[in-house]
């Protein structure tokens, strides 16, 4: 199995395997979360899986990484999550202060985003048949007022929108491993976006036609996804897209594209261009979004692809990340 | 100056597209070869084509270490992985390459001992780090990686590390550039040289081919502006009726190379007689051995490896495409039985790689640009 | 076939001779300067990094005169639109396609 690092592979599963099997007449198409209705009233479930090496690292940890996650699943797929359920898969062995830093962890990031924890569960598996601690969430989440999220709603003329600084949770993933030898000063970027969904929502609802968190597989993951799931293709601008210095070097020394690297605390959103300023306006003003961009735009073709437009005006096509991010020196 | 940016710049970079314009003889076809395959993916990844008269076509060259690199080799170095006590160390750029029985990701979700390192002298540490434990360090690149290996090997002499071993696939450019200059389907009228290889061998060794090719060859660096400059300096000479040498990348080039890289290399390594590239078949005195001073850390010399040859797949063009004959879209297996998911050959695989190249970031975008004008 | 990229050496490492740290913009990492050694670079240096390893010294010199004439490409073409301006033929006396 090489279906870990997000992008094409894990594509293939999901829709190869667990859809046909699972949900053979799926309501809709795959988005972050899934929309039910109980007694008439409309849900948002979703549910993630959390497992990072190493288990703190700066900027978070694997705890803080769960609640966030499941969050942001939910808040990109327009609802505001309301509580969450979380799963423990610890390995034998594993030191109690380990596992009380994590849910301390947990609770704090839960209480950050405004969401209760209601129920849990705990495995513990021999020693060795796992990395130390595996955690699942699962949220339930009430859908913000006036808000759709359905890639076939997308236009070409739509505008795409990116909260913040691409990479920093990959990069600094990948040098807190050590292997590397790297430094900098770098966080991850993990964080619950639903404070800036809502202020976004607040002023353009009407106008948000899709969004995503660009986690594994990074911006142009997600981004292939959308030009496939709406038909069209999605210009980005390069010189638009945020990325920090060092998320830049490392990416220029290890001969990595920012694109195709983690987030944790960003989503992408296509809205409406009536609507574009309204949402970078709210964006920018809500704490954490000061850095929010509109990065590019939907044109018709070429169709199911993504296109990077260069500063003078060359273009590529950014392809989805086929396996993990390896570090290349040719 | 970062010495990066400056040389990213979108008035300049303009500037000099049309410098090339301006210079380009409309009524001729130019075919340029860039021997390196840093330089095939700065022309994809910056979209340079798109700055470029359509009559300037650019052959990728077999600058490539990756994908020269035969299948036998990847098999042979493999093979030592199979003890538990060998930890297997390679770049990233060997990772996803297909030996005969998966590649070294695959071994490793198989269980072996593989890791990724960033240096060879990451390699040496692991071996100090793990004192019961041998740590074989593949070896591939030119002449730009090859002193890295040597310093690293002339180290863990001095230090006397037991557990370290390198298997040494080290190739050298210029009887590659020999090879394809010779190959009598080729036609070229210049060369756009390897700049980093040339950090360490400088430009002398290419003067050989403007005297007896009568090609230009433009030294050159990997930014946007390096390589539009260097396509400027060869027109000019091509409309002066010149071949010579040019070192377009001075700021990181010295004409006469880095010496004590080359002692380095001395030191540690001689020709070996023949050397098969894929796709280029054997090529004499085209890579490097260990010495047998060095017989201790030379992976070759102190474990039993089967020394295979394995023919490529019948229908794969990987030689074709490294000697720039066919464009990669012109393989039979391109997109199709071969893509960057399930790669047949190496080119497919690392990111220098033609195929690769072309199909991440240019193969759809023509495929779409055609089915658009054919609508 | 070989990413290289440009770091600064911001310290040479205590203790070991060959090592310096080296800053990529922000990242850090010690690099080898082993193959220097004829012309050992000082902090405040640029060096081109090759799998951790300083390949060459970079001349701040050469990337300001490469500068210089790429900024007179332009410059040289407009020189020649004026030329031209005044129907004049280049100095080789062609007129140049356009
Ligand atoms: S498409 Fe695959 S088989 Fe064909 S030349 Fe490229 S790498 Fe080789």
């Amino acid at each position: 199995m090489a279906h870990g690092a997000g992008g094409k592979a894990s594509r293939k599963l999901v829709e190869g395997l667990f859809i046909p099997l699972l949900a053979p007449q799926p309501s809709q198409l795959l988005g972050d979360a899934a929309q039910v209705q109980i007694n008439g009233a409309p849900l948002a479930i979703t549910t993630d899986s959390f497992v990072v090496k190493p288990l703190r690292f700066p900027g978070g940890s694997i705890g803080e990484l769960a609640v966030n996650g499941t969050m942001n699943d939910l808040a990109v797929s327009g609802a505001r999550g309301e509580a969450l359920t979380v799963t423990f898969v610890l390995e034998e062995g594993l030191p109690t202060e380990l596992l009380e830093a994590e849910v301390r962890a947990m609770a704090a990031a839960a209480d950050r985003a405004g969401v209760a924890v209601v129920a849990g569960d705990t495995k513990v598996v021999e020693h060795g048949k796992a990395d130390k601690m595996y955690i699942t969430t699962t949220g339930i989440g009430e859908p913000l007022p006036g808000v759709k999220i359905d890639a076939r709603s997308v236009r070409p003329g739509d505008k795409v929108i990116l909260s913040g600084p691409i990479g920093d949770h990959g990069i600094t993933i990948l040098l807190a491993r050590g292997d590397l030898d790297f430094e900098a000063d770098l966080r991850s970027d993990t964080r619950c976006v639903l404070a800036l969904v809502e202020a976004m929502a607040k002023e353009a609802a009407p106008g948000i036609r899709w969004m995503r968190d660009p986690t594994r597989g990074g911006v142009a993951t997600s981004l292939n996804e959308l030009a496939r799931d709406c038909g069209l293709s999605i210009h980005v601008l390069e010189q638009e897209l945020p990325v920090r210095d060092e998320v830049r070097g490392a990416c220029e020394l290890l001969g990595l594209d920012p694109l195709h690297i983690a987030n944790e605390g960003q989503f992408l959103a296509v809205v409406a261009p009536e609507y574009a300023d309204a949402a970078l306006n709210a964006l920018t003003l809500a704490e954490g979004g000061e850095d929010a961009r509109i990065i590019g735009d939907v044109r018709e073709q070429p169709a199911g692809a993504v296109l990077v437009i260069t500063g003078y005006g060359a273009s590529r096509i950014v392809d989805m990340l086929v396996g993990d991010p390896l570090p290349r020196i040719c | 100056m970062r010495f990066v940016d400056e040389f990213r710049d979108p008035e300049i970079i303009t500037k000099a597209a049309a410098e090339v314009h301006r210079l380009v003889d409309p009524g001729r076809h130019y075919r340029f070869m860039e021997v390196c395959g840093g330089h095939t993916h700065a022309i994809y990844r910056f979209g340079l084509k798109d700055l470029l008269p359509e009559n300037i076509e650019l052959i990728h060259g077999p600058g490539c270490p990756v994908c020269v690199l035969p299948m036998g080799r990847i098999d042979d170095g493999l093979s030592l992985c199979q003890d538990s006590n060998v930890i297997f160390t390679a770049f990233g750029d060997m990772m996803r390459v297909p030996g005969t029985h998966g590649s070294p990701l695959e071994h490793k979700a198989r269980g072996a001992d593989v890791r990724i390192v960033y240096s060879p002298s990451d390699a040496l540490n692991l071996a100090r780090a793990n004192p019961d434990r041998h740590v074989m360090f593949f070896a591939i690149g030119f002449e730009t990686t090859a002193p890295s290996t040597a310093l690293t090997l002339l180290r863990a002499r001095v230090e006397g590390i037991k557990n370290f071993s390198v298997f040494c696939n080290h190739v050298t450019i210029i009887p590659a550039i020999r090879a394809i200059l010779d190959s009598p389907d080729m036609r070229l009228d210049a060369f756009i040289g390897p700049g980093h290889v040339s950090t360490v061998i400088g430009c002398r060794p290419y003067e050989w081919i403007c005297r007896n090719e009568n090609k230009p060859i433009v030294v050159s660096g990997f930014e946007p502006l390096d390589m539009l400059q260097s396509i400027v300096m060869i027109l000019r000479q091509l409309n002066a009726g010149e071949a010579k040498v040019e070192n377009q990348y001075k700021r990181v080039v010295p004409w006469e190379g880095n010496r004590a890289a080359l002692r380095a290399m001395a030191e540690v390594f001689q020709l070996r007689p023949y050397f098969e590239w894929r796709g280029l078949g054997f090529i004499s005195q085209s890579a490097l051995r260990i010495r047998d001073e060095f017989a201790e850390w030379d992976a070759e010399q102190r474990f039993q490896v089967p020394g295979v040859r394995v023919t490529d797949p019948r229908a794969a063009q990987c030689g074709e495409v490294l000697k720039g004959v066919l464009k990669p879209h012109q393989c039979k297996l391109f997109g199709r039985e071969c893509t960057p998911e399930h790669p047949i050959g190496a080119l497919m695989v690392s990111t220098e790689g033609s195929c690769a190249a072309y199909h991440s970031y240019e193969h759809r975008k023509q495929l779409l640009t055609n089915i658009q004008t054919a609508a | 076939m070989c990413l290289a990229i440009p770091g600064k050496i911001i310290e040479l490492v205590a203790g070991n001779p060959n090592l310096g740290t080296v800053d990529v913009v922000g990242v850090r990492r010690k690099v080898d300067l082993g193959l220097l050694k004829d012309e050992m670079p000082k902090p405040g240096d640029w060096v081109l990094i090759h799998v951790g390893f300083a390949m060459s010294k970079i001349s701040e010199e050469d990337a300001q005169e490469q500068m210089r004439t790429l900024a007179m490409l332009g410059e040289a073409d407009q020189a020649m639109q004026e030329v031209r301006g005044y129907g004049m033929d280049d100095a080789d006396g062609h007129e140049k396609p356009n």
